[in-house]
């Protein structure tokens, strides 16, 4: 990884598990950042659908994404009031595994729209498994200062032990 | 309970936080507009489907062999 990258932070959900990770009181000192994930939720499910927000902002994201499951491809719209950056595994997937994914957000702290990217890998040892790539703007002008990601695609449900995320920041020289 | 984990940038400390009763209410309104969205593009997709089939068996009403109409698509 180039030396332009720093860890501004990272986390390890711990025995109790986490409904949500959030990075609070993000530095402005950045060009771009990267948040980085490994995550697996406690749902009584073979996947789940992660989501992700800023500055606990619920509206104004606009996105599209393509997600194959290993025997064909789709494309959808995301919803408005968050971002769904991939899909991981839940408690009916094969044991241990946790799905792996990155989101870009490019000029973060500026005075424009924020646009982000994402890729996300859903590991399983089975036929299904879900690979995700995709794209969005959230309509707002402000500098973002917080991330959460989360699954709020449902009311209830945790990460597990051993998932993190890892917030980076970059600086364009 | 429910909680979550919040990380401070600005010190690297983590505390665990349980989730607020509103909280707790818009992430059951987003699970009941997830629920809504998922149901939408299941049944575009079933009427995607139906429509193939009633195209194929049209065509195959017209005299196309099962190859004839596999080439089509």
């Amino acid at each position: 990884m180039a030396n332009t990258y720093t860890a501004i932070a990272t986390v390890t959900v711990g025995s109790g598990g986490a409904s949500t990770v959030e990075f609070t009181s993000i530095p402005a000192t950045y060009t771009d950042l990267l948040l980085v994930f490994s995550l697996r939720s406690d749902r009584s499910a073979s996947s789940i659908s992660s989501s992700l927000i800023v500055n606990g902002s619920t509206s104004s994201y606009s996105s599209r994404y393509i997600r194959g499951d290993g025997s064909s491809v789709a494309s959808y719209t995301g919803a408005s009031s968050y971002f769904n950056p991939g899909e991981v595994p839940a408690a009916t997937a094969t044991s241990s595994t946790f799905g792996n994914g990155m989101v870009y957000i490019p000029n973060y702290a500026g005075s424009t729209n924020k646009s982000f990217s994402f890729d996300n890998v859903q590991e399983n040892n089975t036929t299904g498994a879900y690979q995700t790539m995709g794209a969005g703007l959230w309509s707002n002008t402000s500098a973002i200062t917080s991330i959460e990601i989360g699954h709020r695609d449902y009311a209830s449900g945790n990460f597990v032990q051993y998932s993190t995320a890892t917030l980076y920041g970059i600086k364009n020289s | 309970m429910t909680h979550k984990l919040i990380v401070d940038c600005s010190t690297g400390v983590t505390t665990e936080v349980e989730l607020t009763a509103e909280e707790v209410a818009q992430r059951e309104a987003d699970a009941v507009a997830f629920a809504e969205i998922k149901a939408a593009e299941e049944a575009a997709a079933q009427a995607k489907a139906d429509a193939k089939a009633s195209a194929e068996a049209k065509l195959a009403a017209l005299g196309l062999t099962a190859d004839e109409i596999a080439a089509l698509s």
